[in-house]
């Protein structure tokens, strides 16, 4: 068990200095962008005074390097700064809008994982069969259509033709779990579908590539059943791939979701970036960056923990 | 021995075919094989003669990409190619099982041994759990196994080759067969932990009156395990009789052709009397990174235009001593002298000339060649590497090297690795090593994956090729065979230490260190009686890894 302390340690370590290196290119590019903070508050009404006062009030006459020093250490106690639009703090802008996103990414999560590995499975049983071509159409024409597409479709079906789920995904505090899940079931589904084909066809794949190994064949000779030698004796071999998948997919739907927020009005992480960078709101751009970058790093430290946790050497050593 | 003959398993006119070049070819070409209870039966033949598909095919099954064409397949009565896969599969395990060359491969490493031996048991609902494990353990104990109340709770990656291949046997006991394949169950393991299988093998088939179907191309293997043996090629049987017989008095040229090989024997050359070894290894530790020693104090010398044998089990850091030559692990003390200078540790240090000196060639060509670079190239680049050569010059040099491995430059020119045979595919890794111009070479086990009449023809290559360019080999082995034909003088390693070394005509007459004694005496020889002898001599408690551990 210690070894695996220490590769997870290390894995660990390198995504905190991965972080570090992200903050520093998000903080520069946008110091990269034409004007400032100044500027953009002050927008039309900026004289040379005006500028000059702000900036000395903002500390933007101090140099980049301190600037991006502040920011860092108040961005470790989670204090973005204050939005320049409102005023107000960023994290409570963006707290929980994220707190709504996370909650829409378990929902489509927990209904996308566990179908998207159990049809994997199917399909690989099952496979070069019609079943596993109609499940590769299906999901393959899913994850190529755009998602606000496949939102509207949605829409057009579940909530206008049929009426059966509200085509506003709008949610306030005093909501029932049962209401937020009804309200938010047509966003969870056009997730789903986007990310299922994923992973559902890494499942097969790895699965698959695997049929050609002794063991398996081996398993075969002895008798078992197709069922067995695909879930008893291929799928606990295949794991690490399909967690790498999984992973990814966690990871986009939390930070890929801004189109699907848009369209069913959701609040979350999304749609408050859309606004920050329509309105030049950089202390919030920067805050959302940051926060997606350590969601990946955080949800592939996951996959590899996983992946390290699901082979027998490594767990079992000698 | 006399043994009821009721017939257990009949093959008639078996035809298979497997799909290759998009189109079916027979690779079983109408195939009969009677074989009673009880009886063990020998099936051997080169690479690609047929042996394991017909294996496969007496449990009714097809590999991947083969099919059953034609013909019958009787067992007990059963006919398996009109049976429902319903059918066959529940013989599967249960009356027929199987055993797979390489155990630490055909062990699913993600599940324990023993439920991965319970298996069948259960799923045929022969036994409850904790029934089938006691004997599972009750087996693993008849097939003297260390520890048998313990070691199946062990995952396949915490235990050894040998006795992975013994639990797989057991594996294929726990539903108690009527027939067992063996598929070349002891190629993959040294000679000393191959006695140990072989024994407990014949052991147990014994003891429950098991049939089985033992495939091998090691002729004196098959000698100690089989009543009859079935000689084939390319598909077809070419003679059947019992082992006795077989061995003493062989019919059809082919099979006299199997049991002259390793006729050759290449004249032993001798250090000369005065002067400086090409290689020097003195002294030489090394680890990989900081793992345990793997190397300990070793030292030898190689000279010019001779050819040096380092023999030992696997894991004796026979090959680690060549990357120590090669300077790809530089060694943690010692060093490596090229005619009396020291080379620089590591191979980054080196200059081009030093590098040409030492060039590889490995025992998997197919994996040491790029499959996607044409034959020119692979030859080509170290040619034009070391020696600049560009162009017409280029071209003719690889022609030259084309010819002195004795294939036919305009032929092979722009074809590519996996359009070559194996021999061949060897042949132009020796190509790629001469292209450098080395004054030496380490030969990493490279005839152990070749069949043995191929093997003799690379072996009498590099024999050539040693006398007209006054080549040095350090030949890696655990083929003593292979040593007694080529080696001048020869290396015993073990444990990371060199054992004993010397000329080879001393080698092979006693007294030995003890290990060299193991190691010589754990090859198995053509008689048929020769591994009982052995046993009654040293003991069933005295051989393989037991033995090992008494030195």
């Amino acid at each position: 068990m210690g070894d695996i302390l220490g590769l997870v340690g290390k894995r660990l370590g390198l995504g905190l200095v991965i972080l570090f290196i992200i903050s520093i290119i998000i903080f520069f590019m946008v110091e990269l962008l034409p004007g400032d903070i100044a500027q953009a508050v002050l927008g039309q009404g900026a004289t040379e005074e005006n500028l000059a006062a702000m900036r000395k009030e903002m500390g933007l006459d101090q140099p980049a390097i301190v600037r991006y020093l502040g920011w860092l250490a108040g961005a470790v106690q989670f204090d973005f700064g204050s939005s320049i639009v409102t005023g107000k703090a960023v994290s409570a802008i963006i707290g929980e809008r994220f707190v709504n996103t996370l909650f829409l990414a378990a929902y489509a999560a927990v209904i996308a994982v566990p179908i998207a590995i159990i049809l994997g499975v199917i399909v690989a049983l099952l496979r070069n069969s019609i079943f596993d071509r109609v499940a590769n159409v299906a999901t393959l024409t899913s994850i190529s259509s755009p998602e606000f597409f496949l939102a509207y479709i949605l829409i057009l079906y579940f909530s206008i033709k049929w009426g059966m789920f509200p085509s506003n995904a709008k949610i306030s505090d005093g909501m029932t779990l049962a209401d937020l899940l009804y309200r938010t079931f047509l966003p969870a589904l056009t997730l789903v579908l986007v990310v299922v084909a994923h992973m559902m066809r890494m499942t097969r794949a790895s699965i698959i590539s695997l049929l050609a190994s002794p063991y398996i064949e081996m398993a075969r000779l002895k008798g078992a059943p197709p069922w067995k030698v695909i879930v008893k004796h291929a799928l606990p071999n295949a794991w690490a791939p399909i967690i790498n998948v999984v992973a990814l997919n966690l990871a986009y739907l939390i930070t890929g979701v801004v189109l699907v927020e848009v369209v069913f009005v959701y609040p979350g992480i999304g749609q408050a970036l859309v606004d920050a960078v329509s309105k030049r709101d950089f202390p919030v751009v920067q805050a959302c960056c940051l926060i997606f970058a350590a969601t990946f790093i955080l949800l592939n430290l996951a996959a590899d923990v996983g992946a390290i946790l699901t082979n027998p050497r490594l767990r079992h050593p000698k | 021995m006399p043994k009821k003959k009721e017939v257990l398993l009949k093959i008639r006119n078996l035809k298979i075919q497997g799909y290759s070049d998009e189109q079916w070819v027979d690779i079983i070409k109408g195939v009969d094989l009677t074989l009673h209870r009880g009886e063990v039966m020998g099936l051997i033949g080169e690479s690609g003669a047929g042996k394991s598909t017909i294996g496969a095919g007496a449990m009714g099954y097809a590999r991947d990409g083969t099919r059953i064409s034609e013909g019958s397949i009787e067992f007990d009565g059963m006919e398996l190619t009109t049976a429902t896969e319903a059918e066959r599969r529940a013989l599967r395990g249960s009356r027929i099982a199987y055993v797979a060359q390489s155990a630490a491969a055909s062990f699913n490493p993600a599940h324990k041994i023993i439920d991965q031996h319970t298996e069948g048991p259960l799923q045929y609902r022969l036994q409850k759990r904790m029934e089938a494990q006691e004997d599972a353990m009750d087996l693993y104990e008849r097939l003297r196994l260390p520890n048998p109340k313990e070691i199946g709770f062990r995952y396949p990656h915490q235990v050894s080759g040998g006795q992975l291949q013994r639990a797989m046997t057991a594996m294929a006991m726990s539903c108690r067969p009527d027939l067992i394949i063996f598929d070349e169950p002891t190629t993959a393991l040294d000679v000393t932990t191959q006695i140990e299988v072989l024994a407990a093998i014949r052991d147990i088939v014994e003891q429950f009156n098991t049939a089985a179907i033992y495939i091998t191309h090691d002729l004196a293997v098959v000698a100690q395990m089989a009543d009859t043996i079935k000689v084939l090629l390319k598909g077809s049987e070419v003679e059947e009789a019992s082992t006795e017989e077989m061995l003493s008095n062989p019919k059809e040229e082919y099979t006299k052709s199997l049991w002259a090989v390793r006729s050759f024997e290449s004249p032993q050359k001798h250090r000369p009397k005065d002067g400086v070894p090409l290689i020097s290894v003195k002294n030489v530790d090394a680890s990989y990174s900081a793992g345990p020693k793997i190397l300990n104090d070793v030292s030898f010398d190689i000279y010019a235009g001779m050819t040096v044998a380092v023999v030992g089990e696997s894991g004796s850091g026979k090959s680690t001593t060549a990357r120590c030559i090669t300077g790809l692990l530089p060694p943690s003390k010692g060093e490596i002298l090229f005619k009396g200078t020291p080379f620089p540790p590591d191979y980054r240090n080196r200059s081009k000339d030093q590098l040409r000196q030492c060039q590889m060639i490995y025992q998997m060509a197919d994996t040491a060649l790029n499959p996607k670079v044409r034959i020119s190239e692979i030859i080509g680049r170290p040619a034009a590497f070391y020696s600049g050569l560009r162009g017409a010059a280029l071209k003719n040099r690889v022609d030259e090297l084309l010819d002195l491995i004795e294939l036919e430059p305009s032929q092979y020119y722009n074809r590519y690795p996996p359009e070559l045979s194996g021999g061949q595919k060897q042949r132009i890794g020796i190509a790629r090593a001469l292209a450098a111009e080395p004054t030496f070479i380490v030969c990493d086990e490279v005839t152990s994956a070749l069949d043995q009449l191929v093997a003799e023809g690379i072996l009498r290559l590099l024999d050539r090729l040693q006398d007209e360019l006054d080549l040095a080999y350090m030949f890696i082995t655990h083929d003593l065979a292979t040593v007694r034909s080529i080696a001048d003088e020869v290396v015993v390693m073990q444990h990371g230490r060199v054992v004993e070394q010397g000329p080879k005509d001393e080698m092979f007459t006693p007294p030995h260190d003890p290990y060299t004694d193991l190691l010589l005496s754990s090859v198995p020889e053509m008689d048929p009686n020769w591994l009982t002898t052995l046993l009654e001599e040293r003991g069933v408690d005295n051989i393989g890894d037991a033995a090992t551990a008494k030195l």
